[in-house]
């Protein structure tokens, strides 16, 4: 099975990665597992300054997920430089650097300040963070602030440093803001990042976080991630997408790839199972395999391809249409596998 | 030897028991056991591989066993207050259960022969049974105070008193022991053992009382905390308290791997909950969005 994948210029011999934030810089989960087999390690978003980020409580469990609002906790680029990029280059291990920033300019400085950095592959970066100078906005949720950043990033960025726009899907349309920071210079696409959340606690009447309010994660949101790659992948077919939300089996990281990711990221599923994103990995191979699939690309946005199941049928019922680029997904033995 | 790596096992319940009000279970769990020192927890994965509950339970490790038939096993003493701990006490033996340990900052032995007092509350107490073991075996002087809101909830008792030079109890309903908190029998325990460190285990304004208590009679108090956590191994960040560093600087560190073992007198009690504003990186007036 050949599950070698691309994030546009970004050349990746396996398929899943770390979501930003649920795997630190690596060095934890590598008690679990070989990090270096991996796609490649997101690391937590990291921001010019050290930040302390929210108070306690920081998290709730919900139904099949959990809000978390850690506030962007991190030692600042300085120390991640310093102490969680050479120990994950020293590994081999293949890195895309999150940055996060309260401003524009703070992205700038991220990203040169990350420049020639070792091991760093790509860079993520995390839009879903409140624009100080636009009230505490997101950026990620006006296309203009959107494109902004990615602009500044790409100018700072060295020509051939793939960079990933982190979208937030707590937006009216996921499609506008994904074609600005395109066309501001992002290689790909990161999706999706928690949607907003809260919870009462009724005995107590009151929020539960202290921050009040939260990013929804976990299964619980997949049926939104799958939604939010699919509408982007049918818009812009050859935009290169990371997908994220709720994945927690091989199953689930087909889901995203059959909507258009090009490459899956597992978070939330990490904390109940430290051994996810490699489990993920080997199952994703399995699953294709037993659907006859002979590579990963072969999958990438094939239900596209496909109409929807009538009458709950499966191989022939299904209708198998031809898209513009005359690939027509895959060899009729998947059918007969299923 | 203070971090051990962890291993994520899938276990096996050996056994269920009721003590009390709370919940004994061995688990077979092959690897772990090797590696526990006196403070290390273990964290549960809930409800099964397609449950809703995604996070993993943290439970301290009360009795190890590496020489069991069946090789190491893992013991520990819960209460039932949510879903997670509902679906743990549901377990048949031989019931498959994933677990992930040793994990944490154990407590620190000393190495010469001190005198030492043991704190627990409720089933905080679990995890100093396995040390006052160990602080016996350097030779050390070991008294306990245990706690409990009632008798039922009053855990290990009876091995304390086995263990140790004396055994000082409270109750909030005096169902036992005296009637109060533990730190109205601590300050006397201190000063007839001549302590000169306390370990403490239990609930946060205990342990902050303890810590005050330590400190007046010139001992070194160390806690360990129970903060809620969504993973156990360090990578998620929800469970972070104040605590200031060697160089005098708080920082919010992470009680699963820092901790849960912590010195009382570098833990900012007071401030567990907020992000003091002379914390490293805390945010300017205004607030962090
Ligand atoms: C280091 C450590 C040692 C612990 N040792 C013991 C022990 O020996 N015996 C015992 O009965 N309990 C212990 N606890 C507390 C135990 O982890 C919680 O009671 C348990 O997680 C509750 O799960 P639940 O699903 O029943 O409750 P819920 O309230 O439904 O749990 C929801 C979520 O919150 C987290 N959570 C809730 N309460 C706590 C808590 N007090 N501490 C940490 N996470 C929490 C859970 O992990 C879960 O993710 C310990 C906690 C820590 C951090
Ligand atoms: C505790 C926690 C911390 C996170 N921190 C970040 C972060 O720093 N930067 C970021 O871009 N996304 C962050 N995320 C979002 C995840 O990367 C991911 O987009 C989202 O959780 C959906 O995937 P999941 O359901 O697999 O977790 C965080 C998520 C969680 C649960
Ligand atoms: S519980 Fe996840 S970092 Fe401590």
């Amino acid at each position: 099975m050949d599950l070698a994948t691309t994030l546009g210029p970004l050349r990746l011999p396996a398929p899943v990665l770390t979501a930003s934030g649920c795997a630190a810089a690596g060095r934890e989960l590598a008690q679990f597992f070989d990090i270096a087999e991996l796609g490649a390690v997101v690391t937590k978003s990291i921001m010019m300054a050290p930040r302390a980020g929210r108070a306690t409580p920081r998290m709730a469990e919900t139904p099949s997920g959990m809000l978390n609002s850690i506030g962007l906790q991190g030692p600042g680029v300085e120390e991640f430089l310093g102490h969680d990029l050479p120990w994950l280059a020293e590994r081999g291990v293949r890195t895309v650097v999150s940055i996060a920033g309260g401003s524009v300019e703070e992205f700038a400085l991220l990203t040169r300040r990350l420049r020639g950095a070792p091991g760093m592959v790509a860079l993520e970066v995390n839009i879903s963070c409140p624009n100080v100078a636009d009230r505490g906005l997101v950026f990620a949720c006006r296309a203009g602030s959107a494109a902004e950043v990615i602009a500044a990033v790409r100018r700072e960025a060295p020509r051939d440093l793939p960079v990933l726009a982190k979208l937030s899907p707590d937006v009216t349309d996921i499609v506008e803001i994904a074609q600005a920071v395109v066309e501001a210079g992002a290689n790909g696409l990161s999706m999706i990042n928690t949607l907003l959340g809260m919870v009462i606690d009724v005995d107590r009447a009151a929020p539960v976080l202290a921050g009040v309010t939260g990013g929804l994660s976990g299964p619980a949101i997949r049926p939104v991630a799958v939604r939010c790659i699919w509408q982007v992948h049918a818009a812009m077919p050859h935009v290169p997408i990371l997908g994220m939300g709720g994945v927690r089996s091989g199953r689930d990281a087909l889901e995203l790839v059959l909507a258009g990711a090009s490459a899956v990221a597992v978070g939330t599923a990490t904390f109940g199972d430290p051994s996810a994103p490699l489990r993920v990995q080997d199952e994703l191979r399995h699953e294709l395999a037993v659907r006859g699939f002979a590579s990963l690309a072969d999958a990438v946005g094939l239900a596209h391809r496909r109409g929807a199941r009538v009458s709950g049928a499966v191989g022939a019922h299904v209708a198998v249409e031809r898209d513009e680029s005359g690939r027509d997904g895959a060899p009729d033995t998947r059918d007969e596998a299923r | 030897m203070s971090r051990a790596a962890p291993v994520q096992v899938r276990g096996e319940v050996l056994s269920l028991r009721r003590v009390g009000a709370y919940h004994a279970m061995t688990i077979l769990a092959p690897g772990i056991a090797e590696h526990t020192r006196p403070g290390h927890f273990v964290a549960l994965a809930v409800g099964g591989p397609d449950s809703g509950l995604l996070l993993r339970r943290a439970f301290s490790i009360y009795k190890t066993s590496d020489r069991g038939v069946y090789g190491g096993t893992v013991e520990i003493v819960f209460a039932v207050v949510g879903q997670g701990t509902a679906w743990l006490a549901r377990r048949d033996v031989h019931d498959p259960i994933d677990v992930v340990g040793p994990l944490g900052h154990p407590f620190s032995l000393p190495k010469h022969p001190v005198n030492a007092v043991l704190v627990g509350g409720g089933y905080g107490t679990a995890p100093l049974l396995s040390l006052a073991e160990a602080l016996r075996a350097r030779g050390a002087r070991v008294d306990f105070v245990l706690g409990a809101a009632s008798e039922d909830r009053l855990f290990g008792a009876l091995e304390a008193k086995r263990i140790s030079a004396s055994v000082a109890i409270t109750t909030e309903d005096g169902s036992v022991g005296e009637r109060g908190l533990v730190s109205d029998v601590l300050p006397g325990m201190l000063a007839r053992s001549d302590c000169d460190v306390v370990y403490a285990c239990g609930p946060m304004g205990m342990l902050a009382a303890v810590t005050e208590q330590a400190n007046a009679h010139g001992a070194l108090a160390q806690c360990a905390v129970e903060e809620s956590m969504a993973c156990g191994v360090g990578v998620c960040m929800t469970c972070v308290l104040p605590v200031i560093g060697e160089d005098g600087i708080t920082r919010m560190v992470r009680s699963c791997v820092d901790g849960p073992v912590f010195r009382g007198d570098r833990v900012r009690w007071a401030d567990v909950g907020t992000v003091p504003p002379d914390c490293l990186g805390a945010p300017a007036a205004g607030g962090q969005p």
